[in-house]
């Protein structure tokens, strides 16, 4: 069966606190902290992007497991945040893990969920035998605009997870999406930050899209919440997964590991796939793990993962990359001057 | 810096890759197709290396190129990787004033520059402080 034969993850060690971004704009921090459950977020190096994000999260894969690059047969990253709008960030990610030329590749674009789509087609690939391994990664140097509410928790990180057959460190038992034309959040080619529909996107986006595809693998898988040990939802706020976990019925503690957003902020198309990784740093084999995405325009994936005695064999070694705790440990703060110039935000001569 | 000139070595610079002479054992970067010392009796093999090792000297760059000025101060070090050969190099540092002769620094991926708004980004290999992450 088809599922994940490594994975890793990449956070930058920048980080701006919201007190410090509601004291530029004038609004007030516990209000935006207690509605977002956001505490601060994480902010690229001045030489950072979703293509050296994804690279590092890759690497950090690679260096879990000892797999042969030129057997990766795909990589597929997906962001909002890719360094050219022509010229693919998958090109370069190939190159610096040593997997070109024999290998297909492409950039994936679904706002928060192009990560996700990642692996949907990483399995497709190795499922139909066309490869013997793909390459799924979700990175993002997020947009958010100058005051806008996303700049409170636009947020730099990724992951990346290399799908395969041979003897997975978890299976994936089955995949369902959930789509349609909503034009809850956007941005329009050749503008820097994107827009949105407020306050009223919840429902219509977030909830109903995170809940049709639940429901349609809880139905595919025969399962109930009960039967998972974790679950990792899309968080763009603390507050969302929180709420949508209780209304699926699953439990604080199951969302607890796969939950970051607090320290982490939204890193976008990183943000379920980074939220899996927390999870499975923590995971022992047997434990099932229900992963839902979430893409405003709008479309969810949901996963149905059970992690394999794999996962504490010796092939796979957890402890040679990172885990998600350690790549939020020993951060550095920045003020909002820094924070503007690490983000390209100020105009230069 | 033209970008063919770029691309040509575009896998050498994001992996390391340089060669090494199989009479000898002596190790090249960038590579070399000849060894110096063995001449027409070494042959010479492609070589990976680690990415790790050791700052020999470095400089602080406060005053740099328009490409570059939106970085400065940065660190420019002499690296010496464990393997042998001597790189120049980035040494990224939350502050410039951590960096120290003999300091021990790891290989990471960034954006090295980028020819303007509209031209090519060019990507490859700087080095932070080789130090173990903290319990998580």
């Amino acid at each position: 069966m088809t599922g994940i034969i490594t994975y890793g993850a990449y956070i930058p060690r920048y980080r701006i606190r919201l007190e410090e971004i509601a004291r530029v704009w004038g609004d007030n921090a516990q209000d935006i902290i207690g509605g977002l459950g956001v505490r601060e977020k994480s902010v690229p190096d001045l030489d950072e992007d979703t293509a050296t994000i994804a690279v590092e999260a890759a690497r950090n894969a690679l260096t879990r497991r000892e797999i042969d690059p030129g057997e990766i047969g795909a990589v597929y990253v997906g962001s909002e945040s890719h360094p050219y709008a022509v010229k693919p960030t998958a090109c370069t990610v190939g190159e610096a893990i040593r997997a070109t030329p024999a290998m297909t590749a492409a950039d994936y674009e679904f706002a928060c969920k192009a990560g996700t789509a990642a692996i949907q087609t990483c399995m497709g690939l190795v499922g139909a035998g066309m490869i013997r391994y793909g390459l799924a990664i979700g990175a993002d140097v997020a947009q958010g605009a100058p005051s806008d509410a996303l700049e409170y928790t636009a947020a730099a990180g990724g992951a990346a997870f290399l799908i395969g057959r041979d003897d997975p460190i978890a299976r994936i038992h089955g995949t369902v999406s959930f789509t349609t034309d909503t034009p809850d959040f956007w941005r329009r080619e050749g503008q820097n930050y994107p827009r949105h529909g407020g306050r009223f996107t919840g429902d219509p986006g977030y909830f109903k899209h995170v809940q049709g595809a639940a429901h349609l693998m809880l139905e595919q898988a025969g399962t109930s919440p009960g039967d998972y040990d974790y679950a990792v939802f899309h968080q763009p706020n603390a507050k969302f997964p929180r709420r949508v976990a209780e209304h699926l019925g699953f439990t604080p503690e199951q969302i607890r590991p796969g939950l970051v957003v607090p320290e982490l902020g939204n890193t976008y198309s990183g943000a379920t796939m980074v939220g899996l990784a927390a999870t499975l740093d923590v995971a022992k084999p047997g434990d099932r793990i229900f992963v839902t995405s979430f893409g405003s325009g709008a479309g969810s994936d949901s996963f149905d993962v059970e992690v394999t005695d794999a996962i504490e064999a010796g092939a796979f070694r957890r402890d040679a990359a990172p885990t998600v705790r350690q790549l939020l440990s020993n951060p550095i703060y920045v003020d909002y001057a820094h924070y503007a110039k690490h983000k390209g935000k100020i105009v230069m001569q | 810096m033209s970008v063919p000139r770029f691309w040509r070595k575009i896998s050498k610079r994001y992996n390391l890759e340089g060669t090494r002479c199989t009479q000898c054992g002596r190790t090249f970067y960038p590579p070399r197709t000849f060894c110096p010392d063995c001449r027409r009796s070494g042959e010479i093999v492609p070589f990976r290396f680690q990415g790790k090792g050791e700052v020999v000297t470095f400089t602080v760059i406060r005053t740099a190129s328009d490409a570059f000025a939106r970085q400065t101060p940065f660190v420019l070090a002499i690296i010496r990787l464990d393997e042998g050969p001597r790189v120049t190099a980035q040494v990224v540092v939350e502050n410039v004033s951590e960096a120290h002769i003999g300091m021990r620094v790891r290989s990471v991926f960034r954006r090295i520059g980028t020819e303007g708004d509209s031209g090519v980004i060019y990507y490859g290999t700087k080095f932070v402080p080789d130090v173990p992450y903290p319990e998580g």
